[in-house]
């Protein structure tokens, strides 16, 4: 398990510990299953290639799901992830890692919160980023 | 000259703006956070061991995010492209354009949400793959105790 991370011990541009999954066609048939969304393009390449893609994509949802998951996985167990915004602007080819990343972009306190906001995004391999986005955790406080 | 083209916005359209959905019902039960976690390549028990996600202080095991349960599926109801937006278009292709969830509370397994939904924005542009219609909804979930818990906003591409 990782050290817990606190409000105190962050500052801005500081960057969230990345998270690398590898999306091969059984990820996203797992996706299709857990999600409920089962649109053809992402597991049925003939299908995918009649509409014209040159394979499956990796879905939207799920690189934004793998950003809530790499929050998750930086803020600790008393952290909370409170949003996740993101934009599906390029396709993610199956069998390919979707890299997600991010950077303090602010702090503030609100309503007894310790609210940290974040720059959030996933790369390609070739370090194109696809999913730009913004969110916001909280975190606990040392005091 | 050019004539300028078309809108694809139709008045009928338009009119949905702000218009709020019937609600509809989510389960959030055990198997499904669980088959979601797992896709998504969560190791932490929490989403999957309900005795450990208790002792951590949850009510059953947490939805992980992006999780607001699944809707009762129907075989005889209407089988849509495109989620909420209800009014015909021209388009037979529908892209997801982004997705931003607020949370206000924590959602267990053993919650049912009710969600309604609207149309927030329409938009429209020129892509390389033609006409674009670009839309925006927006869900409100309450929880069974009529708590809000969230509030997703979808952005969806018609082409």
């Amino acid at each position: 398990m990782m050290a817990q991370l606190y409000f105190e011990d962050i500052s801005e541009g500081q960057e969230v510990t990345t998270l690398s999954q590898h999306c091969d066609s059984q990820r996203l048939v797992y996706w299709a299953a857990g999600s409920g969304d089962f649109y053809q393009i992402h597991y049925d390449k003939d299908f995918a290639q009649r509409t014209g893609l040159p394979d499956r994509i990796v879905h939207g949802a799920l690189k934004h799901a793998l950003l809530g998951r790499m929050l998750h996985e930086w803020v600790g167990a008393e952290g909370s992830v409170k949003r996740v915004a993101c934009q599906y602007r390029g396709m993610d080819m199956v069998d390919k890692d979707v890299i997600c990343k991010g950077a303090i972009t602010g702090k503030r306190s609100e309503n007894g919160e310790n609210l940290v906001d974040l720059e959030i995004w996933t790369e390609t391999p070739e370090g194109q980023k696809t999913t730009p986005g913004t969110a916001t955790v909280a975190l606990p406080s040392r005091s | 000259m050019a004539q300028p083209k078309a809108s694809v916005i139709t008045d009928k359209m338009r009119a949905e703006i702000g218009v709020e959905s019937e609600p509809i019902t989510f389960e959030v039960d055990k198997t499904a956070c669980r088959m979601f976690a797992r896709a998504v390549g969560y190791t932490d028990p929490i989403y999957f061991d309900e005795q450990y996600a208790k002792s951590k202080g949850y009510r059953s095991i947490p939805a992980p995010v992006g999780f607001l349960g699944h809707p009762t599926y129907d075989p005889n109801g209407p089988q849509r492209l495109g989620g909420y937006f209800r009014t015909d278009t021209p388009f037979k292709r529908i892209l997801n354009g982004g997705t931003d969830i607020e949370y206000f509370d924590t959602v267990c397994a053993g919650d049912v949400l009710t969600a309604t939904s609207k149309l927030v924005d329409l938009s429209e542009r020129e892509s390389r793959l033609g006409p674009m219609l670009i839309t925006v909804t927006e869900s409100t979930y309450r929880n069974q105790d009529g708590k809000l818990v969230a509030r997703a906003r979808g952005t969806g591409i018609q082409y």
